[in-house]
């Protein structure tokens, strides 16, 4: 169905994608579309590699979708992107973030990291390449990175009529919420 | 008002709403955030942990005949567990309406099998119900509560995966206050000795006949006439991929009442499109029955009988259409699995057991899985929860018979303990196997994401509970040698460890540390103190000798151009276990 619009987010576990897909999914539902949103739990949370989806439009049936559909894939780790990268639609867009977890298999010395991932992303479809650990560590938090990396999914995904700042107020403690809201803004500031 | 909640949430917040007041599980992925969510109605519904599915299914059972509408909530293995009463209570006949939910994990994303249970419902002869996303998982929690009493039999409630973890849109509703039965004492239904079975297994069929005729009238199986070229019946999740698929082009039936299947209708939609699908993810639960009806229909040869759905499986199946791809070398990526954490009480331990010679490793359900990975390798096998110590316990006295000279090694952890362990315990006591149980207390259920039980001193609703000591438990089960350490001292646990396996008897060594994310109770604190910090490694004293990597902890890094180790700050809790196997002594604590 074409007018559903499919966001694809990953990443490793502990690194905050769920609750970055919570606050996209409320936001999308304040402003009036059908929203599904699925995730994988159980032994992913444990460090492996994990994936969101949110799917958004009039009306949305299957909570999943397959490869080559993502219209918006938003990696937090360098390397998970490219895992991922079949997942797009050829001519969708990519937002990665330039930060490396190195998994077990690598720390091991079984398998490298690796090189030149940025650059083969690059070749193959419209990205955007964002620090986004540096941005959040220098509003003082750095954990504050995945809301900097909505801050530029937003902006790729051009809704800016949503109040995205209310969302996050109250989708975030309220403690965080200062930190938050900056970093939001700083990602939607990038580039 | 509209809320996005998870078919999890959503079975809660109809729980809720159908005046449940008694409900019961053991966690288990995809189905946990069933009774936590129910949890969260403290004035209206009893929620509680049992030790294990059938545990309950029982409670939820006597709560039903006690007159109190019930549901009790598993994943599909458990079923397994809970088959025993199940398989009874059909007979018998509900008085509170009760609901089982069963979440079946087609892919395995979490399980040790992908088993389909609508079998369940087709075996123990009682009636089931599949929601297809989340308004439905709430909806059809209501109804399926109604069709119990209504037809006085127990409702299989079968989600999947994708219908428990994924979110979408749901009409919040108000409570049905009073739905509290009398109590009837009534031996000729409750009583199941073999006189009263034989008579309500006549009764039993005549209720299904009674159910075949409602699956017929019941909106909980609709058509939706469109094109009659393609007709697709389809349940579940699977109904959501093949409108995804196939959107108003074709026409459906659309089935969420699915045992006992609704025959007329199915015939009545059969006559009337030229061409049908059955669309349904893991085995020809419908189809077979379908075909039984003498119909001709399209589905197994076409679409897969392993593994999750999905709408590209189904459009290149019956469409032959392929989505175009990024072309790129996917051997790049490395592979990333699960890890125990930073600082994970299991790391030290296993770490130890991998150096040990001639040991078998019976592994069990639970973080320590993990511990099979690189580079800590400690576990040879591993099948089903509670399974290790009698699994173990069959080796072990099979490597005596034949002389062999091995010893098992069973490590189960404590939740996995009160679930079933115990009884296996008891066994290896009972029938002298020099078995060594290890008991992994990590002081709560790590890997559903920390759910309390018999153990741990709290309920599900936060009531503070004795904490049953496993120390003591064990040697009541006639288990004379036991001990306990503290997983990150490694020496205590390579002391413990030639000490069982210098005895020629059975024995328990209890590893107990507090699972790092686990919240920590004001008795935790007490117990284990407050030792968060931090150790960093001098890259002066450093040689480079990996033995740190060794141990496995996410927090190590090596950096080898310089061949030097290095610990990320923020990842490291300071459980010292990296700090002991340094032979030079380069890593230290630091900030205490
Ligand atoms: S969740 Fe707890 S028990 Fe599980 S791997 Fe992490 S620290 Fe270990
Ligand atoms: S002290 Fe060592 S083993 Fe423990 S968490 Fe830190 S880096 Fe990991
Ligand atoms: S064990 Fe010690 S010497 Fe060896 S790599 Fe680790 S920090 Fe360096």
């Amino acid at each position: 169905m074409s007018d559903v619009k499919n966001i694809l987010l990953v990443g490793v576990g502990g690194q905050g994608t769920i609750l970055v897909s919570k606050i996209l999914s409320n936001g999308l539902v304040n402003a009036g579309y059908d929203v599904k949103m699925s995730e994988i739990h159980g032994m992913a949370q444990r460090g492996g590699s994990v994936s969101t989806q949110v799917r958004y439009g009039k009306k949305v049936y299957s909570p999943i979708i397959g490869k080559g559909q993502a219209d918006i894939l938003v990696s937090f780790e360098t390397m998970e992107a490219l895992r991922w990268l079949e997942y797009l639609e050829p001519n969708g867009k990519v937002v990665v973030n330039n930060y490396q977890i190195p998994s077990a298999p690598i720390l091991m010395g079984k398998q490298d990291y690796p090189e030149g991932v940025l650059e083969l992303i690059k070749a193959k479809a419209d990205t955007t390449v964002i620090r986004a650990a540096e941005i959040a560590e220098k509003l003082g938090n750095a954990k504050a990175m995945n809301v900097v990396l909505l801050g530029a999914l937003v902006k790729a995904m051009k809704i800016s009529y949503i109040d995205w700042e209310e969302v996050i107020k109250s989708s975030v403690k309220a403690s965080a919420v200062g930190v938050n809201l900056l970093a939001f803004k700083a990602g939607m500031n990038v580039e | 008002m509209k809320k996005l909640l998870t078919g999890n949430e959503a079975v809660a917040q109809g729980a809720y709403e159908a005046g449940v007041t008694y409900a019961a599980a053991y966690p288990g992925t995809p189905s946990t955030e069933i009774l936590e969510t129910i949890a969260e109605y403290k004035q209206d519904i009893i929620a509680e942990w049992a030790p294990n599915e059938k545990v309950a299914m029982e409670s939820a059972i006597g709560a039903s005949i006690a007159g109190a509408r019930a549901l009790a909530a598993m994943k599909m293995v458990g079923v397994n567990v809970a088959a025993d009463p199940l398989f009874s209570f059909a007979y018998a006949g509900v008085n509170g309406g009760m609901v089982l939910v069963t979440a079946d994990d087609p892919s395995l994303h979490s399980s040790q099998n992908e088993q389909d249970n609508r079998q369940y419902a087709k075996f123990a002869k009682i009636a089931m119900i599949e929601p297809s996303d989340s308004q439905e998982s709430k909806d059809m929690i209501k109804a399926a509560m109604e069709i119990s009493e209504k037809f006085n039999t127990p409702i299989l409630f079968r989600m999947t995966t994708r219908v428990c973890h994924s979110k979408s849109l749901v009409e919040i509703g108000e409570r049905k206050e009073d739905s509290k039965k009398p109590y009837v004492r009534n031996l000729s239904q409750y009583d199941l000795v073999p006189a009263v079975s034989k008579r309500l297994r006549a009764e039993l069929e005549k209720r299904l006949c009674k159910l075949s005729a409602f699956a017929d009238e019941t909106d909980l199986n609709y058509f939706e006439w469109n094109d009659a070229k393609i007709g697709i019946i389809s349940s579940g999740v699977a109904y959501q991929y093949a409108k995804e698929v196939f959107g108003d082009k074709v026409s459906y039936l659309k089935l969420g009442f699915t045992y006992p299947l609704p025959a007329k209708k199915i015939k009545e939609f059969a006559s009337r499109v030229e061409k049908l699908y059955v669309i349904e993810e893991l085995e020809p639960y419908l189809e077979d029955q379908i075909k039984q009806m003498g119909i001709t229909c399209i589905g197994k040869e076409k679409i897969p009988n392993m593994y999750e759905l999905n709408p590209d499986i189904i459009a290149k199946a019956l469409l032959d259409e392929e989505n175009p791809l990024i072309q790129y070398d996917r051997s790049l990526v490395a592979n990333r699995p699960p890890v125990l954490c930073a600082g994970c009480p299991h790391r030290g331990f296993f770490y130890e057991l991998s150096k040990k010679k001639n040991v078998v490793m019976a592994g069990d359900i639970g973080c320590y899985a993990l511990g099979g990975a690189d580079p800590l390798n400690a576990k040879d096998l591993c099948i089903c929860m509670g399974s290790a110590p009698s699994i173990g316990h069959g080796a072990q006295k099979i490597f005596n018979k034949f002389d062999e000279n091995l010893r098992v090694v069973a490590t189960i952890g404590d939740s996995t303990f009160f679930h079933t362990g115990i009884n296996s315990i008891m066994n290896i006591a009972y029938n002298h196997s020099k078995t060594i149980t290890v008991i992994l207390d990590n002081r709560i259920t790590g890997m559903t994401g920390h759910q309390d039980h018999p153990g741990t001193g709290f309920t599900l609703q936060g009531m503070p509970a004795k904490a049953l000591p496993i120390e003591d438990v064990v040697r009541a089960l006639g288990i004379n040698y036991v001990r306990t350490v503290n997983p990150l001292k490694l020496a205590e646990i390579r002391e413990a460890l030639d000490w069982a396996l210098a005895l020629d008897e059975p024995s328990v060594i209890i590893t107990r540390w507090p699972c790092v994310l686990k919240k920590q109770s004001p008795q935790d604190k007490e117990e284990f103190g407050d030792y968060w910090a931090t150790c960093e490694i001098d890259t002066e004293e450093c040689i480079g000798c990996k033995m740190c990597i060794n141990t496995g902890c996410p927090a190590l890094r090596f950096n080898r151009e310089h061949e030097k180790a290095a610990i990320d700050p923020v990842q490291c809790v300071g459980c010292e276990v990296c700090l002991q196997v340094c032979p030079v002594n380069a890593i230290a604590k630091v900030g205490e």
